[in-house]
């Protein structure tokens, strides 16, 4: 059978989401933004929620993430997402709003903005994309570098003595009695996408259901700042990632 | 015995050449044109084996740029 | 009532949105007064007390992108923190009022009032080229009347506006007539007054977006360059002051908020011993009333520029002046506020004994 009479006769089983616009993403081949941003694209118009979802982006690799999922977004300064959010939550809420933010911003310089808001059980769904470095300015260590890794900023590997301890913000976060919902997710397989899809469902159905703050954390890869190909970084980060940073849920209240 | 057909179309001028769909395939479909760029210089993906599909879409769950449109087909063998 | 407190009945009066604080002396009571007031019981006015003030000012930010009415406050060290998301604010050319109830500095400095800040208000203050609308209210009446004030400018122009108060005018107690109940705009009417707002795109057809990041040089050109249009529409439009004893001066003092009070009543000390001194206070600091300062210098023989700080607006007085008659400075720093008598030595060391 020829795949023209497959196409002509079958039924669709994926297509590029609606919620996707056509802007080709800036990201480098590979990346791990591209599939979540395919997701939330995903998820949102599954859930209908395209007219009232805002979303917050960051500064680091995603601060363009406007460009590329078709809802209302607010671009924050580094690190301050979760109190843009705050604010656009409750003035707004009807509204879904979600934070969409890297380790160096959510984990370093917007540690306080993610802990009270998520302390005070902010409506919202926080994004938070774990790839162990700076990517857009260049690999430098990040708050969850994990120890040994080498960086543009750790040359010769992180070393305790010297740059402390990689953070377990999803940890610090299932803590809070603000937050309803934290899970730790990865995108490298077709499996792992499926999972991931659910837990940004669950977060996001959480944030309608006002039962306060769901985090996503997704374990990423950066091929460039880990210089591996995107193939190698899948197996790197399954290798090394997941045993510092263990996918599951770390809190689930229904 | 109903077998499952399927088919994919990529859209190759977003592709960017990552290769994580070729490692995802289980049917061993995909490939990156080894000579063949796209519009922005990427050895882009495409169907080497397309009678291999099963339409399982990994491809499409892997692709950071929604390159994938996936089809599928139940037919009967007889 | 004190001026801290008229700010916040004047708040929740106008209709307005939402207020982000920190708590920080001397203006904490603008936040407990708020808090006591409960006016999401009311008015459905967000109240919110924040973890620092750099998250309280990114509040601001996120609610002036929905299209509400925002405000926050602050004292010296807590503006200065709120500097970056000011910049922010301003070059995502979105309304917002901030209230500064300045206090000496720098560093931690003292909790007593100060007009230092000065500079950082008016001159930008954080990162970039912009400028807020800078009002500087003298009385509990305007601490009152400017709230509204800043809004309606700050809208008008989509420019983020600030009251800069001194801690003397943020805790003295006048009487004040507060303005009347106005309800807060529905989310109809923000749709039609703010069609660039990220309410959600519900069934707009297109999404909003607001950013200050644009890394097309050409394009970030053409935003300054149209932030710059709007700041000398401001200027031609907006320039405040207030002017006493002017008609037959032959010196002019030049103070802004409480210190013009206290200079009033010394040129009304010197008046009656024969000495014709003016006053012009700046209602407006940013923009400046350049043009009424260089007109008043062709009639005077010289200005006396009164501060609770070193020399700061004295810099835009000279401006205006261009050398045309002396400039002299009398500040007092630290929290001490000078009185009345010591505002005339300072005149006569400058103007009368030579």
């Amino acid at each position: 059978m020829k795949k023209e009479d497959i196409i002509k006769a079958g039924t669709v089983v994926y297509e590029r989401p609606r919620l996707l616009t056509d802007n080709i993403t800036h990201y480098c081949p590979g990346c791990s933004h591209g599939v979540v941003h395919r997701l939330i694209a995903e998820v949102l118009d599954e859930m209908d929620l395209a007219e009232r979802a805002v979303g917050v982006a960051p500064v680091g690799c995603a601060v363009f993430a406007y460009n590329y999922i078709d809802v209302d977004w607010v671009e924050a300064a580094h690190g301050r997402a979760p109190a843009v959010a705050t604010a656009m939550s409750r003035l707004n809420p009807g509204n879904v709003v979600f934070t969409y933010q890297g380790d160096g911003d959510l984990a370093a310089i917007g540690t306080a903005e993610t802990i009270h808001a998520a302390n005070r059980g902010e409506n919202i769904v926080i994004i938070f994309i774990n790839n162990a470095i700076y990517g857009m300015t260049g690999g430098q260590m990040a708050p969850t570098t994990l120890l040994g890794q080498k960086t543009a900023t750790t040359p010769y590997g992180r070393t305790a003595a010297l740059n402390g301890y990689p953070i377990k913000m999803s940890d610090i976060l299932a803590t809070l009695d603000g937050t309803c919902y934290v899970t730790r997710q990865a995108v490298h397989t077709p499996a792992a996408v499926r999972k991931a899809k659910s837990a940004l469902k669950k977060a996001f159905a959480n944030a309608v259901a006002k039962k306060g703050t769901s985090v996503v954390e997704i374990v990423s890869t950066c091929n460039s700042g880990w210089k591996l190909t995107p193939a190698q970084s899948n197996l790197w980060m399954a290798e090394h990632m997941f045993e510092k940073y263990p996918l599951g849920d770390l809190k689930n209240i229904d | 015995m109903a077998k499952i057909k399927g088919a994919v179309v990529i859209d190759i001028n977003r592709c960017k050449g990552c290769d994580l769909c070729v490692v995802a395939c289980p049917a061993d479909v995909l490939e990156l044109q080894p000579k063949e760029v796209n519009d922005r210089g990427y050895h882009y993906a495409y169907d080497k084996n397309p009678d291999a599909c099963i339409g399982c879409a990994s491809c499409a769950a892997v692709c950071p740029d929604g390159c994938f449109t996936v089809y599928r087909l139940v037919c009967d063998n007889n | 009532m004190k001026g801290n407190e008229a700010i916040a009945h004047a708040a929740i009066r106008y209709g307005v949105d939402a207020y982000f604080g920190y708590p920080i002396t001397p203006q904490s009571e603008i936040l407990e007064t708020l808090e006591a007031e409960m006016p999401w019981e009311t008015t459905g006015m967000v109240v919110l007390q924040a973890e620092s003030e750099v998250a309280a000012i990114n509040m601001v930010y996120g609610g002036a992108a929905s299209g509400k009415a925002v405000m926050t406050s602050s004292s010296s060290p807590g503006v200065s923190l709120k500097q970056e998301g000011i910049s922010y604010i301003a070059a995502s050319e979105l309304p917002a009022l901030i209230i500064n109830v300045m206090r000496g500095g720098p560093g931690l400095g003292t909790i007593q009032p100060s007009q230092a800040d000065y500079f950082q208000a008016t001159k930008g203050g954080g990162h970039g080229d912009y400028h807020l609308i800078v009002l500087a209210p003298a009385t509990v009446q305007e601490m009152a009347d400017f709230v509204g004030l800043g809004f309606d400018l700050a809208f008008k122009y989509r420019n983020p506006a600030m009251i800069l108060a001194d801690g003397i005018v943020g805790q003295m107690m006048e009487k004040v007539v507060l303005p009347p109940f106005r309800p807060r705009r529905t989310d109809e009417e923000i749709a039609l007054q703010c069609p660039w707002a990220t309410t959600g795109r519900h069934g707009r057809g297109h999404r909003n977006v607001v950013t200050s990041l644009e890394l097309e040089s050409h394009k970030m050109e053409e935003n300054n360059i149209r932030f710059q249009e709007t700041y000398d529409l401001i200027t031609r439009n907006e320039v405040r002051y207030k002017e006493s004893h002017t008609d037959d001066a032959e010196y002019l003092i030049v103070a802004f908020g409480s210190v013009a009070r206290i200079c009033l009543k010394a040129i009304e000390e010197a008046r009656e011993a024969g000495i014709k001194i003016g006053l012009l206070r700046p209602i407006t600091l940013w923009p400046f009333p350049t043009e009424r300062i260089a007109e008043l210098s062709h009639q005077v023989k010289g200005i006396l520029v009164v501060e609770l700080n070193a020399g700061q607006m004295i810099e835009d007085v000279r401006l205006a002046v261009e050398g045309r008659v002396p400039v002299r400075h009398f500040g007092r720093m630290g929290g001490i506020v000078p009185n009345p008598t010591e505002v005339i030595e300072a005149f006569n060391q400058n103007f009368r004994e030579k």
